[in-house]
């Protein structure tokens, strides 16, 4: 069928004839494809298959499939852990507090700096804000522990206290989403900056002389542009709403601020790498993509909705 | 009529007045973006009681290069740099040539079964086997304390081949292809000849995202590489950044030679962050145009 609708359009295709003399003509195409195939079927294929370990109690001489089937056993002692309830909310919360936090600001930062007339100093104002993004989270997570020291770190000097930040559960959130704001919102603003520059500049003249502020422009000229890239966004970091990042909240994890800090990221590596509970430990990293899923598939529902109610106005 | 002059002329004021705003609040916001860095900058080539004395907000006080004369005599410390280059430039050529090797084949239109090459690619960017399962495969592997086991696994960077597919579809011309082609070209040769000298913009992104991941990766390497002779530099700043921390505002408190041992720890923390952070923020402004543009090219397509 796609064979003649091909063949239609394009008469030269045709010429080449049939299925096969085409598989056969691009054959090194299909050889550069051998490695990456291979790495993927071995390194992202058989893992997927060998999530069913989360179901058995997994030992390594019997390999993925061949080891004795517990049910629900693993999700069972997962749900009546003592800190369950302190994980799944420590991180819905960590997340949609970064998200409410960390979605607007790349959004003001473009509509910003799209408007800035000198391009000398936006171009320096671009590179250093994407700086930030190209540090390792190891020397991100350094420097925040020198500048939150309770002796003589930069925020103690300043305020002129000798709070140890870190080990306050109360201060953890915050440390959290306000560093990864320093470090990704500059790089954030990329995908709007590019959108914002499609918008015909004849547009903004057309709006001045209709006597439009600057407020005003950006209201109805920028805005709107943005709206679709913007509603993908969200769908996307709302998807990922139980994915609280490992590296960071491990590296920045006391024992006094667990209360606070004490997220399924880190559990499922104790648990997994640190203790070899392999079977527990994947039975508890595949329970946060179920919920995962399920989030994505109703925000996305959600979204669809909205922008089907906006179309209209 | 009347009106518009009017308005028109109030605009322009405020034409003014909305610059000069936009100007503050963005050298504010540059301001809080560069001053930490530049803070651990100065303190690095400071004395470290002075950096917590509060005596080096603007300036160094007391300078002195002993903190990085510390670092590069630290055995564990220089091991760790070696090993972050080593990894960072093998990883790289490998990444890029698995990403090339992986996005021409797809960004061929009429290659048989292309879409469904395609989704078995991307089907990993939304599902995958997770931390343990992968653990398993690499150990089954024979990859721990390999370095291999730094760059097979993550094999196909999805999202970044379909960047370079996309620019292989939109800017390299159909016509040249074609013409070495009915030259006699082969498909290989002409990937080689035509392909990956016309995008050698899209190559240096691509290079400069790989090193930066390279550089800055610890997590891989703290599963799979368990012995410290293979640590990346960012693993091995770990002991002196984050363990460190709880005993260094112990011994604060101390006099005498535990305070001079401390002293040298906390200088090395400086001018640790500053050798891990500095290659990789001198490379990326080289790239900035190139990545823009990148983003620019699928946000169309988007």
């Amino acid at each position: 069928m796609s064979k003649n609708k091909s063949a239609a359009i394009n008469p030269a295709m045709a010429v080449k004839g049939s299925l096969k003399k085409r598989v056969l003509d691009n054959w090194q195409l299909y050889a550069m494809l051998l490695i990456p195939v291979v790495l993927t079927i071995v390194y992202k294929y058989i893992p997927m298959y060998g999530i069913q370990i989360a179901f058995r109690d997994y030992k390594a001489s019997r390999g993925f499939a061949g080891s004795e089937w517990v049910g629900l056993e693993w999700f069972q002692r997962f749900f009546s852990a003592p800190t369950f309830g302190r994980m799944i909310k420590n991180t819905v919360l960590l997340s949609l507090y970064s998200l409410l936090w960390s979605f607007p600001i790349p959004i003001i930062l473009a509509l910003m700096l799209n408007q800035m007339r000198f391009q000398r100093f936006k171009r320096t104002t671009q590179t250093v804000l994407y700086a930030p993004h190209f540090i390792s989270t190891m020397v991100i997570c350094g420097m925040i522990r020198i500048f939150l020291s309770p002796s003589g770190g930069l925020i103690n000097l300043i305020a002129g206290t000798s709070v140890d930040f870190l080990t306050e559960s109360a201060a953890f959130r915050t440390i959290y989403i306000a560093s990864g704001i320093w470090q990704d919102a500059g790089w954030g603003i990329i995908v709007y900056m590019a959108t914002l520059s499609n918008v015909d500049t004849s547009l903004y003249e057309a709006a001045k002389v209709d006597g439009a502020s600057l407020f005003q422009r950006i209201l109805h000229i920028d805005i709107p542009e943005l709206t679709p890239i913007m509603v993908l966004n969200l769908i996307m970091s709302a998807g990922g709403l139980m994915n609280v990042g490992f590296e960071k909240v491990w590296l920045l994890q006391t024992e006094l601020n667990k209360a606070t800090s004490d997220v399924i990221a880190v559990y499922v590596y104790q648990q997994g790498i640190e203790n070899a509970k392999y079977s527990y430990s994947t039975a508890v990293g595949l329970f946060n993509t179920a919920i995962n899923i399920i989030l994505l598939i109703v925000v996305n529902k959600i979204a669809g909705k909205i922008s089907e109610d906006t179309s209209f106005v | 009529m009347k009106a518009n002059a009017k308005s028109g002329k109030l605009t322009g004021l405020s034409e003014k007045s909305s610059d000069i705003v936009l100007l503050v609040v963005c050298a504010i916001i540059l301001f809080i973006v560069a001053y930490p860095l530049y803070y651990i900058l100065v303190a690095s080539v400071s004395n470290p009681y002075d950096v917590y004395a509060g005596k080096t907000f603007l300036l160094p006080s007391q300078f002195t290069l002993d903190g990085y004369k510390a670092v590069f005599a630290d055995p564990a410390i220089l091991t760790g740099l070696l090993n972050s280059f080593k990894y960072t430039i093998i990883g790289t050529v490998f990444s890029v040539v698995v990403l090339y090797l992986a996005a021409y084949p797809l960004s061929v239109k009429d290659l048989p079964g292309r879409k469904l090459l395609s989704i078995f690619f991307i089907i990993t960017m939304y599902f995958g086997g997770g931390m343990v399962p992968t653990y398993l495969v690499v150990k089954q592997t024979g990859l721990i304390n390999n370095m291999w086991a730094l760059f097979l696994p993550g094999g196909v960077a999805v999202g970044n081949m379909i960047i370079v597919r996309n620019f292989f579809e939109n800017s390299i011309p159909k016509e040249m292809i074609e013409a070495a082609e009915i030259d006699g070209a082969s498909k290989w040769t002409t990937f080689i000849r035509i392909v990956v000298p016309l995008s050698r913009s899209i190559m240096a992104v691509m290079v400069v995202f790989s090193m930066v991941a390279y550089w800055n990766d610890w997590f891989t390497a703290m599963i799979y590489l368990p012995s410290p002779a293979k640590s990346p530099l960012p693993l091995v700043l770990r002991n002196i950044l984050i363990k460190s921390s709880a005993s260094a505002s112990q011994a604060s408190t101390i006099a005498g030679g535990f305070a001079e041992l401390n002293k040298m720890t906390e200088m090395i923390k400086f001018s640790s962050i500053i050798i891990a952070a500095i290659p990789m923020l001198i490379i990326y402004p080289f790239v900035q145009k190139y990545f823009e543009k990148g983003f620019m090219a699928g946000a169309v397509k988007g």
